[in-house]
């Protein structure tokens, strides 16, 4: 469990963040949607002590963050799992390298184990036969799911991802989010996830924040959010209008 | 202002290099690698630029003595002199600090833009650690380097002065051996040390510390070329002063 007390974050003297509370649940899939530009990725790094907040306490299951000492954060962040929106592989590794790289720098298995874990991840994601590429032989999708599998490989207790399935097909992105819910709930993870993508939200948003000017706009669930009037996140999440009508046409029980 | 702020960023980032340090077994590899990458990567270059320099100055020497009262093998002394204080150790300094230096700024750049250091640090990696400590153990194999392009400096004036028909063989030998002040090769190779601290650093502080996306990219590293050199000569003149006066 995560929790977000008074959060604020401002660039040059421009608040990004302007108090912000939410508890992210542990064994679910906590969503953070929003406008483009809308702060959420830099709400995920203050969570992830990349940027440092001016105001707020983030509580990692109970204890705030200020108060973990550096040995503390250096375990903590063992146990963190994160997909970058841009992928942020090592180009200087292959595919396999990459994933195996948080087992090889952080515990002791010997290098059959790795390899089988390795192996074992990357057929979760869908990945076969990429083994030996470097990141810019394969093709963005692939790029995001190589992310994952790192992400994933040391089972973390905590999992955030910047928009995971940006950039693939409606299948595999299917495949990406009810992999990170299968997990999310067979190890007991806190996941954090943002997105842009409506699919993902009706169909993994156990818990949904919504991100507007700053503030939370609105939090809830997959079955709020689509029975919501609140015209703020109808404007945002049924700008689609096939969206409207499938909503529409449920509502009114066909 | 902003000088100041760079000089004490820069300090801050070594202070963090020599921090916690990265699991010993990666460590080792990256450090292989960059030897392979930064060293071995280099060599080609500089025995090419050694040897036809050193030519150069054996034949610019030889057409400017016309004296017939001065010995001819003032052409090796002069030779082995010019290398060894300054061509090799400063001049291709100069070059490393385009080749190696720029590869460093915009390879650790890229890092940057890309969020990988963001990625090692979310990981609990001390990313300055892991990306510079390897490049300032692989650069400490530089004075080899060195060594290498002064042989190769005095093997092309060798050799250009007796195919040139300007000076005998022995008497190359002879001039080579001339007033050898063996501190001069101490001098030459303190600096070489320092420099090589210099090629390692402060073209990683500019890629580490640089903001933007790939066309920042290379601006740092035309940046960085620029201030690596100019620390190069400063620390030059600071040792020269030191050392030799
Ligand atoms: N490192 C930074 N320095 C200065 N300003 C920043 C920085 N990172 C983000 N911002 C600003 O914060 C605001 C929110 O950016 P953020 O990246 O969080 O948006 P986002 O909601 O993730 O958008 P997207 O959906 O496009 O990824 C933007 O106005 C951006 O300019
Ligand atoms: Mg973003």
């Amino acid at each position: 469990m995560i929790e977000v007390k008074d959060l604020h974050k401002s660039f040059s003297g421009e608040e990004v963040l302007k108090g912000l509370n939410f508890v992210f649940e542990r064994g679910k899939t906590n969503l953070i949607i929003g406008q483009s530009g809308s702060g959420k990725s830099v709400f995920l790094k203050n969570m992830l002590g990349i940027f440092t907040p001016e105001k707020g306490i983030i509580e990692y299951d109970g204890k705030p963050y200020s108060e973990f000492t550096d040995e503390e954060r250096r375990e903590l962040r063992k146990e963190i799992g994160m997909v970058f929106q841009g992928g942020a592989l090592f180009d200087s590794m292959t595919v396999k390298e990459n994933v195996m790289f948080p087992l090889k720098m952080f515990t002791k298995m010997k290098k059959s184990e790795m390899e089988e874990r390795v192996k074992i991840v990357l057929e979760r994601v869908n990945l076969v036969g990429a083994d030996d590429k470097m990141p810019s032989e394969i093709s963005g999708g692939m790029q995001k799911r190589v992310s994952i599998a790192r992400a994933i490989v040391n089972r973390p207790k905590y999992l955030f991802c910047d928009e995971p399935n940006s950039g693939l097909d409606p299948t595999t992105a299917t495949v990406i989010d009810n992999l990170i819910q299968e997990i999310t709930h067979e190890f007991d993870i806190t996941t954090i996830i943002i997105t842009h993508d409506m699919n993902s939200v009706l169909e993994i948003g156990e818990k949904i924040a919504f991100l507007k000017d700053g503030v939370l706009a609105w939090t809830g669930t997959k079955d709020e959010i689509f029975r919501t009037e609140d015209k703020t996140v109808t404007d945002f999440v049924y700008s689609s209008d096939l969206f409207k009508k499938v909503r529409d046409a449920q509502l009114k029980g066909y | 202002m902003t000088y100041l702020h760079s000089i004490g960023e820069y300090f801050l980032m070594l202070k963090g290099v020599f921090g916690r340090m990265t699991k010993r077994s990666v460590l080792k590899d990256l450090i292989f690698k960059e030897i392979d990458e930064l060293i071995i990567g280099s060599l080609g270059i500089v025995c090419f630029l050694s040897f036809f320099i050193g030519a150069v100055v054996a034949i610019q020497t030889a057409l400017n003595l016309n004296n017939p009262l001065i010995p001819k093998s003032l052409v090796a002394f002069a030779a082995r002199q010019s290398v060894i204080l300054e061509f090799s150790p400063t001049f291709i300094s100069i070059i490393m600090a385009g080749k190696v230096g720029s590869f460093i700024t915009s390879s650790i750049g890229s890092m940057r833009v890309t969020e990988q250091i963001d990625a090692l640090e979310v990981m609990g990696i001390n990313s300055k650690n892991y990306l510079i400590f390897p490049k300032i153990i692989a650069m400490l194999t530089y004075p080899f380097v060195i060594a290498i392009s002064m042989f190769l400096g005095i093997l092309g004036a060798y050799v250009a002065a007796v195919l040139g028909g300007f000076v005998k063989p022995d008497a190359f030998i002879t001039g080579l051996q001339d007033d050898f002040v063996t501190f001069h090769l101490v001098y030459a190779f303190i600096k070489t040390f320092l420099f090589s601290f210099i090629l390692a650093t402060v073209p990683a502080y500019h890629g580490y510390y640089m903001k933007g996306g790939a066309l920042e990219v290379g601006q740092a590293s035309t940046t960085a070329f620029v201030w690596t050199s100019v620390v190069l000569i400063i620390t030059n003149y600071a040792t020269t002063q030191l050392l030799l006066s």
